[in-house]
């Protein structure tokens, strides 16, 4: 089972509360889909600047494989405060850790609630059905 | 989805498998990029068993063949083979392919696995009046490819009864492989190594493909999917159907001019006044990029000199022969030179590219 202390989008990135911000990732699926489980055909993530404001749902930036390229959506509103610097070099933390290391950006939600999106036990579901 | 005779043993050596051209093919057994690597540096073993094979046979199969092919067949010496394309009457490609010249009244072709259906009733559509036949192959015949450096040493190993050494590029003969008789194996290849291609009975390809696998341990030899295919022919400067080449682009303005033949004696074929017209009037080339970006250009990404528009990008990799993004690109006449500096458009954010030649590698040709 997937992490509990956090919400999911249906593309596959992940919210969490932290303070009155909120870090997203993407999911160990995403990083195994888009690399087929070898973590070297990752080669680019391009990621927003901090101030940039986003809707939810909004394509916040952009990460490649060798083979194809994904859209990174923001699972809420708000505004980017923070940006995880260290992964445009360092790509490998995302299948090494998506959870916690592996963080994208950090953002200021317009409204601090996390229901519109679905739970750990949900999003298990949701990927076995993609599978 | 349709298989080849080697699914399993894809399965059992871990391939992430994909569907390709409606067949479910491996796509890699590992990183993809160390894969391109094996092969410019060692050898790699690739199963292209879905790649259509068509037999055109009978006293007018050459004519056939050169009513709808734009090479000139008939001037193919018996154990040849050529590059050539099948168009429409507007030049438009419809797909590319090898002619293999096996006799007076026999050629064989290797077609591309997303066009072999429609390939095939093409020919006999435009059949009528010939004396020909036109066979479908594909599922009687596994296609192996051995491609690097070190292809001639494994390949060698399997073989009895026909000099590969001696074999020139783009020459095909036919040699007893695993106690095989007559298999047929063409110096031809898709990665811009030195290579073969070796076609056996269906009912043989596992202990083929796994003798080779034994043999080829000591020259390095490992197993390559599509996704490293796709990477090594790119490098290599040859079009893929789909990227730079389908109905909306004619041979002439992807390079391809030598595939085409303009000689009387050839006499008229489907596009032939197309193609003679857009020879006068080129507007547009195929080209390569190189970009010291971190993005990578891919199919649809639009070039701009400035404010105009120039060019779009056919397909794109980073290319770790070259340590670079590589793309190829239909660029205008006028922005085609080598040197120019252009920047490929990525939803609003720019990055700078530079146009060169293709191909951007090539070991058998250059």
């Amino acid at each position: 089972m997937r992490p509990n202390d956090r919400k999911y989008l249906d593309s596959h990135e992940w919210a969490k509360l932290d303070g009155d911000t909120v870090l997203i990732g993407i999911t160990d699926y995403a990083v195994q889909k888009l690399s087929n489980g070898n973590d070297s055909d990752l080669v680019y993530c391009d990621l927003p600047e901090a101030g940039r404001s986003l809707d939810a749902g909004e394509t916040f930036g952009e990460i490649e494989s060798v083979k194809a390229v994904s859209d990174l959506n923001s699972p809420v509103a708000g505004e980017v405060v923070e940006v995880n610097s260290t992964i445009e070099e360092h790509l490998e933390v995302l299948s090494e850790d998506p959870w916690n290391k592996g963080w994208l950006i950090r953002v200021k939600p317009t409204a601090k609630s996390l229901d519109h999106l679905m739970d750990a036990e949900a999003y298990e579901e949701h990927v076995a059905k993609e599978g | 989805m349709k298989t080849t005779p080697l699914h399993d043993s894809h399965e059992e050596l871990g391939a992430k498998m994909v569907e390709f051209a409606g067949w479910h093919m491996p796509v890699q057994y590992g990183p993809i990029l160390d894969e391109v690597k094996r092969v410019r540096s060692a050898a790699g073993l690739f199963d292209l068993s879905h790649m259509g094979r068509i037999c055109v046979s009978g006293p007018d199969a050459v004519k056939l063949v050169d009513r709808v092919a734009t090479n000139h067949c008939a001037r193919i010496p018996i154990g040849s083979i050529r590059y050539s394309l099948f168009c429409r009457e507007d030049g438009g490609v419809l797909d590319d392919l090898l002619l293999y010249r096996d006799d007076e009244d026999k050629v064989y072709m290797v077609v591309n696995a997303v066009n072999c259906d429609r390939d095939l009733e093409w020919l006999r559509q435009h059949a009528g009046g010939f004396d020909a036949e036109v066979q479908d192959l594909t599922a009687e015949q596994a296609m192996l490819a051995v491609q690097g450096p070190n292809a001639l040493d494994v390949v060698t190993e399997l073989t009895e009864d026909c000099e590969l050494a001696d074999l020139g590029y783009y020459k095909f003969t036919f040699g007893t492989v695993c106690r095989l008789a007559r298999v047929r194996i063409s110096r031809t290849g898709y990665t811009g190594e030195n290579g073969y291609e070796v076609y056996c009975p269906a009912s043989a390809a596992e202990r083929v493909w796994t003798r080779l696998l034994e043999a080829g341990e000591k020259h390095g030899l490992a197993p390559i999917g599509l996704g490293a295919r796709d990477v090594l022919r790119l490098e290599a400067g040859m079009a893929l159907y789909g990227h730079e080449l389908d109905e909306d682009h004619n041979p002439i303005e992807a390079g391809l001019g030598f595939a085409v033949s303009f000689r009387e004696e050839k006499g008229d074929y489907i596009g032939r006044e197309a193609l003679q017209r857009i020879k006068g009037a080129r507007k547009q080339r195929l080209v390569g990029v190189t970009t010291p970006g971190p993005r990578v250009p891919r199919q649809g990404h639009v070039l701009y000199k400035g404010d105009e528009q120039v060019g779009t990008i056919c397909s794109g990799a980073p290319s770790p022969t070259l340590e670079t993004n590589v793309a190829t690109a239909f660029v205008a006449i006028g922005s085609d030179r080598p040197g120019e500096e252009l920047d490929v458009d990525f939803r609003g954010k720019r990055q700078p590219v530079t146009v060169q030649e293709l191909p951007f590698y090539s070991k058998t040709r250059k």
